[in-house]
């Protein structure tokens, strides 16, 4: 720990000051608030909030289309996580290499990242449209066959794909991070040992990305948990048939659609704690793990 | 390289290229798409090389949604959050690294907690707080009796209200309101060597002076990637901004012009969906953020990786 110090001052205090200020008013009421809602329940002609205790959310978990939206949001999160970080695993050991043109296959793959989710999902609604996009050629083979509006796993495919792109450029950044911050005289002692490139992806460089893929894993997993509003919200809109209505958009739609602020603060608690959860494994476990450099 | 692997560079080079036209072919039909007529583009056979329409396309996107002004608004709001970030990241960050007092760790944590709760996950307490600001002080007056004390000695009832409702203060202040750059300075901190405190110190120089005259010039590079980060994450803003502002013709920010321009039975009223025009406005939108990330690659990449977002 550090020995300079200056002592403490109105300055420090100062200094401190309008950060706690806005984290107070940004972040712990309103976090305070939701927990608040989610006892009570709003009097529908004024009167203030009577304390109901559990039945909030006894009310969500026995609501078909809750259990429903907490379904597709985990195969949402798997089946991003899995698609965006295999590729960009798989990307990141080959531009490793650094043959020619590194920087150009580098910068390809990154921008993506820049990209707002809202437009991935307008993009992506053009791609996929039964009417006008490449999806239309099949619409003339087997007319009917494929519509979003129409088919629930369609439209899930389609909000996990345009997921995943978007996430892509995130993992490739974190997986070439660690693939570069090997040690190169270990990957010369095992070329030494006669390990070819293959070889030593396998035995070398993978087993060195345990600690990038677990961080990964979970940051992804809290990402397609909160980050997936703009892509549903103009790519499906959260149907047909409720069938892409992800956690979020649940909570948004309940909240200022349906003006349930019990019903959508409830559901907040409920997806705050699995993402305290996620991010306290990732401490606890993840973060423990060992680093080799 | 090691050795000579001829064949495993083609194959390097196959895979790669695979797997870039993955990722470039959704945006390239999208591009293709906004260089066409709406004939073109609704029509059977699908066009996969750019016609000649893109820059009609491009005016008549960018007068129906109106861009001119959301693209000042949006800058305004990013460059807000950049300047407001930075500088609170720095000062919360050097008060907690250099200076001593009881209860450092905790202020710490109280900061370093807000990293786990996304403004998306807490979306509707936080709407309500933006309604009017103050609501917290209020209610701790009121609980404390505070305002009951003012109240009987002078007679005036207290009423604290701030609405941040289409405002740029309420599109700013909670995407401000992150540990995200705290952490990173306090990192950067924690690396300058006590010499050179000391040193300072023994110059005669205080806090203040030490923060803008040391610390302030050996952070360039923290501010370069701290900058090109929170810019992308501003500028990408869409839920929040939908939410606070509904006065869109003053306040509107580009990203959520896109809500618009979802061709349903909704915009098109059952006539034919204007792909051409959606797609043209989908790349004038993208396009600054991503000129940001390839200018700025080399500190964009170390921010990302040392912020951990």
């Amino acid at each position: 720990m550090r020995r300079a110090y200056f002592k403490f001052s109105w300055i420090a205090a100062a200094l401190l000051a309008p950060q706690l200020l806005i984290i107070f008013v940004f972040f712990y009421w309103p976090s305070m608030q939701a927990l608040y809602w989610a006892f009570t329940l709003e009097q529908p002609w004024g009167g203030g909030n009577t304390w109901v205790g559990f039945d909030n959310f006894t009310k969500v978990l026995s609501d078909p289309y809750y259990w429903g939206s907490v379904r597709v949001s985990v195969i949402y999160a798997l089946a991003t996580t899995v698609l965006a970080m295999t590729m960009a695993l798989t990307l990141a050991i080959f531009v490793d290499r650094q043959l020619a043109g590194y920087r150009v296959w580098r910068v390809g793959i990154i921008w993506p990242y820049a990209v707002a989710a809202p437009a991935v999902g307008l993009a992506f609604q053009f791609v996929f449209n039964p009417g006008a996009g490449i999806f239309s050629y099949i619409n003339t083979i087997a007319p009917g066959w494929w519509d979003l509006s129409k088919y629930p796993w369609q439209a899930v495919t389609a909000i996990v794909i345009a997921g995943a792109w978007k996430q892509v450029a995130y993992s490739f950044i974190f997986f070439l991070a660690a693939l570069q911050s090997i040690p190169r005289s270990l990957t010369e002692a095992a070329a030494m040992d006669g390990a070819r490139p293959l070889r030593r992806m396998v035995d070398l460089q993978l087993p060195l990305l345990t600690p990038t893929f677990f961080f990964l894993l979970v940051i992804n997993i809290t990402d397609s948990f909160t980050d997936s509003f703009g892509i549903v919200d103009t790519l499906t809109g959260g149907g047909p048939f409720r069938a892409t209505d992800l956690m979020v958009y649940k909570i948004y739609t309940d909240g200022f659609r349906g003006f349930d602020y019990s019903g959508a603060a409830a559901q907040s608690i409920i997806l705050m704690l699995l993402v305290m959860a996620l991010t306290f494994v990732q401490f606890r476990y993840v973060e423990r793990r060992v680093h080799y450099t | 390289m090691i050795e000579r692997t001829p064949i495993l560079n083609i194959a390097t080079h196959v895979i790669l290229a695979f797997g870039l036209i993955v990722i470039l072919v959704p945006i390239w039909l999208a591009f293709v798409a906004a260089t066409h007529t709406l004939q073109a583009v609704n029509s059977a056979p699908v066009e996969f090389w750019p016609g000649d329409q893109l820059w009609v396309n491009l005016q008549q996107a960018w007068a129906q949604s109106d861009f001119g002004p959301k693209f000042v608004n949006t800058l305004i709001v990013s460059i807000g959050v950049v300047v407001g970030k930075i500088t609170l990241a720095c000062i919360t960050a050097f008060a907690l690294v250099f200076f001593n007092f009881r209860g450092r760790m905790l202020i710490f944590w109280m900061i370093f907690i807000t990293l786990m709760l996304p403004l998306e996950v807490r979306i509707v307490p936080t709407y309500a707080v933006a309604a009017n600001a103050l609501t917290p002080f209020q209610t701790i007056m009121d609980w404390t009796g505070i305002n009951w004390l003012i109240a009987t000695l002078s007679g005036v009832e207290v009423k604290l209200e701030w609405n941040l409702l289409n405002s740029y203060t309420g599109l700013i202040l909670p995407l401000v309101a992150t540990a995200t750059g705290t952490f990173l300075y306090r990192q950067f901190f924690l690396t300058i060597p006590d010499e050179l405190v000391e040193a300072a110190r023994m110059d005669g120089a205080g806090p203040l002076r030490f923060l803008w005259d040391v610390l302030i010039p050996l952070s360039k590079t923290n501010i370069a990637a701290l900058a090109t980060i929170m810019f992308v994450y501003a500028w990408n803003q869409y839920l929040w901004p939908l939410l606070v502002i509904t006065d869109r013709a003053n306040y509107g920010m580009v990203v959520v012009q896109l809500s618009d321009l979802v061709p349903d039975q909704l915009t098109t009223g059952g006539g034919t969906p204007t792909w051409h025009l959606a797609m043209a406005a989908t790349l004038v939108v993208m396009l600054p953020p991503i000129a940001i990330v390839i200018l700025m690659q080399r500190w964009f990449v170390r921010g990302l990786i040392n912020t951990d977002k």
